[in-house]
């Protein structure tokens, strides 16, 4: 095993399919939507015209920019400026921070107004309203999870920049949070117009 | 060859010592065995369960147990089965085990993800047993069918959880089955040239990156309706309970290939070699296990005839399970045809095998009766389900197991076991078998549904048939195992290869040594050419 030299296109492949695994995961509560939107479309619709548009296009913007630093660091470690990959990476962190406190007080509000998983307003309303909101909650919470999961693959990456084990020959683990960053930001594109936008 | 050292006797990392060296290790033999150890115990355990059943039956009215523990025993031995053994049991094992020697390679892909993935199948072995105690067992069938599910106070959540962390256990396996055979097969070896466990790896690998994360959000979500009551499946709240069977289906069939596809590759290794014969059909055999591992994942809607679909459902899913049978029956006319003409000789694991090819046509041909629209809403639900499924599990991914340990046992642990024992064994478990999954076909047809406590006393002669039928196949399992423990200890050395086999597991010594090749292996053109087993064999009788 040691003989081994490190296969990076392996290390890639494996990840990528983890990755794919992930979407088929959302994938599944992607179909509960398709589903029940097909069949209480007008339900949907006026629910999903209360969650605040503003709120999410913002998530939605900074989810992108701190994809674009996470690419941008792992360029900088290719091109040995650790001083910048660390700022980046940093600031990757700091914006998927922010995105949970907005989902925070986005959630707060709803909550104030009521609308809870199990609530007794929803459990009172007409029938595919609790569905809406609870495939809101389901599937932003889960996003959510993953932002963590995400936050803590990024902090391991800094950690090993800053100790120099992740360097411009070898940044696979750098690579992979990246890769898997991506893909939660690519979740979100997909659940902001379909809970924002389109309704 | 004889002075290496084996796997057994060399740590992956020499600072390991004792048990430290079993527990911490990253070789993929030694992981292999580990899991062989957790799987034999479940097994075992779900067999006990399994007679428990069986023998509470063979009577009329209450014999060991009431109606609760007899909900939550056909449960465990359901959840045990389907996902601490036969899903894991034979990529897990063999897979662990052959797979990076079958491809030249010293170790899988991702060794300490090898390792996770170990550690992942005993903690969701935990959860099930702490399940147990949370809220009394759960009582819901293996199938946490809502809404009985969400509503039950039985620890069905934990049991629920289990599954998920198991299922996350087979995916990672996956994930470093595939990435193990596309980045480290060794150069030489084209995919044409790989073996058929291999290939059938391979598919079983892409099939549960598929379907499992289906089944595992599809858990959390009953963990998520038990816990906050969303109503997702809940009509009273709009929600469709059907939408749960769909969902649940959707990996859950998939899963039986996920069972199924790795028995068949034992079973295309084992023939060949005992005919002394190239496989028939190398290149359909190949073809058909990914068309069964792509039309497998769209059939899963034949499990729910009855539960209300539109016609047309019925019609397109009714037509891909036919259409799944085709490729099955290639492999089994090629396993035949690999005979014909061949130079048989008889030996345990070829006799699993042939017991392998006959359950399984039964099971399969069962498979067809249910798969048919028409005659499915006859025996829908009924005993007859639980026997065709048992005839395909059982027989046939559970005898590709036994056959599996009978042929790659001297490989693993450079020891033979009793011959005369092990035929006993078999013929023991398949004469059980028979007796006892052939009458609860018969009573499905005569309209036993599966899973009642109690039945008609007009039932009574077929279950008390299948109760014996079951101590005689238990008797058989013991006999098999006891002799295969007794083979470490007394059985006479076996050598690099013992039956003559033709793939790269044969080239090392037994049991291999840590990096599993002595020499650079050498790939044969084709995978199953005997032209040199049979000159070697011919020249040492001459001498």
């Amino acid at each position: 095993m040691n003989s081994r030299t490190p296969d990076k296109a392996g290390v890639k492949l494996g990840m990528w399919l983890f990755l794919y695994t992930e979407i088929m995961l959302f994938g599944g509560l992607f179909i509960l939507y398709a589903v029940y939107y097909s069949k209480y479309t007008g339900v949907f619709i006026e629910a999903g015209k209360s969650l605040d548009i503003t709120i999410g296009a913002l998530n939605t913007v900074i989810l992108l920019v701190s994809s674009f630093t996470v690419a941008s660091a792992i360029t900088a470690v290719q091109k040995k400026a650790q001083r910048s990959a660390i700022t980046l990476v940093g600031i990757s962190m700091v914006f998927g921070v922010l995105f949970l406190v907005n989902k925070y007080f986005e959630w707060g509000h709803k909550f104030e107004a009521g609308i809870y998983p199990g609530s007794p307003d929803l459990s009172d309303a007409e029938a595919g309203k609790s569905l809406f909101f609870g495939l809101y909650y389901l599937i932003t919470g889960l996003h959510g999870i993953h932002i963590i999961i995400g936050l803590i693959l990024l902090s391991i990456s800094l950690y090993f920049i800053t100790t120099k084990r992740i360097h411009a020959t070898r940044f696979a683990v750098l690579e992979n949070s990246g890769l898997y960053w991506h893909l939660v930001d690519l979740i979100w594109v997909f659940i902001f117009p379909l809970f924002y936008l389109i309704l | 060859m004889t002075d290496v050292q084996s796997y057994l006797e060399t740590p992956s990392s020499p600072n390991l010592k004792g048990i430290r060296a079993w527990l911490l290790t990253t070789d993929h033999k030694r992981i292999g065995i580990l899991y062989m150890i957790s799987i034999l115990f479940w097994f075992c355990i779900a067999v006990t369960l399994g007679l428990l059943l069986r023998t509470e039956l063979m009577a009329e009215g209450k014999t060991l147990m009431g109606s609760e523990t007899y909900n939550a025993v056909f449960t465990l031995h359901g959840v045990i089965m389907v996902f601490l053994f036969i899903i894991p049991g034979i990529p897990a094992i063999f897979g662990n085990f052959l797979l990076p020697i079958q491809i030249g390679s010293d170790d899988v892909f991702f060794p300490r993800l090898n390792l996770l993935s170990w550690y992942l199948y005993i903690f969701g072995g935990i959860l099930a047993v702490v399940s147990l105690f949370s809220g009394g067992p759960p009582d819901t069938g293996w199938t946490f069918y809502v809404p009985f599910s969400i509503q039950t106070e039985s620890g069905v959540t934990f049991t629920v959880l289990a599954a998920f962390i198991l299922g996350m256990s087979s995916m990672l396996t996956g994930i470093n089955f595939i990435t193990t055979i596309h980045r480290l097969r060794i150069k030489t070896m084209g995919w044409m040239q790989m073996p058929l466990f291999t290939w059938s790896l391979y598919a079983t690998a892409w099939v549960q990156l598929l379907a499992t994360p289906i089944l595992s959000i599809t858990l959390l979500l009953i963990v998520a309706e038990r816990i906050f009551g969303i109503g997702l499946f809940d009509p009273g709240r709009g929600g469709d309970p059907i939408l749960y069977q769909h969902l649940f289906w959707m990996y859950s069939h998939p899963a039986v290939y996920i069972m199924i596809l790795p028995a068949m590759g034992v079973v295309s290794e084992i023939m060949p070699v005992f005919s002394r014969k190239a496989i028939f059909g190398y290149k359909a055999i190949v073809s058909s296990t990914l068309a069964i591992a792509i039309a497998g994942s769209l059939v899963w809607a034949h499990h729910m005839f009855t539960s209300g679909m539109s016609d047309t459902a019925v019609f397109v899913f009714s037509l891909l399970t036919f259409v799944v049978a085709i490729p099955s029956a290639i492999k089994v006319f090629s396993w035949v045809s690999t005979m014909y003409k061949g130079s048989i000789l008889m030996t345990p694991p070829l006799f699993f095998a042939l017991c392998f090819i006959y359950l399984f046509s039964v099971g399969g041909l069962t498979g067809l009766v249910l798969g048919a629209a028409g005659t499915n809403i006859h025996v829908h639900d009924t005993h007859f389900v639980v026997g065709h499924f048992h005839f395909v599990m059982f027989g046939g991914a559970g005898f590709a197991f036994f056959a599996a340990l009978h042929f790659w046992w001297p490989k693993m642990f450079g020891r033979m076991y009793n011959f005369r024992n092990a035929y006993r064994a078999a013929i023991l478990i398949t004469i059980g078998f028979i007796l006892h999954y052939i009458p609860m076909l018969i009573l499905g047809l005569q309209g036993m549904p599966r899973r009642y406590y109690n039945y008609l006393p007009r039932f009574e002669a077929g279950n008390f048939f299948a109760g014996i039928g079951g101590f005689i196949m238990v008797t058989g399992i013991m006999l098999m195992l006891v002799n295969l423990v007794q083979g470490l200890r007394k059985g006479a050395p076996a050598v690099g290869n013992p039956w003559g086999g033709t793939t790269l597991e044969w080239s090392v010594p037994s049991p291999p040594p840590l990096h599993n090749f002595v020499d650079q292996p050498s790939v044969k053109s084709y995978p199953y050419d005997f032209t040199d087993i049979i000159q070697q064999q011919a020249g040492s009788k001459q001498v």
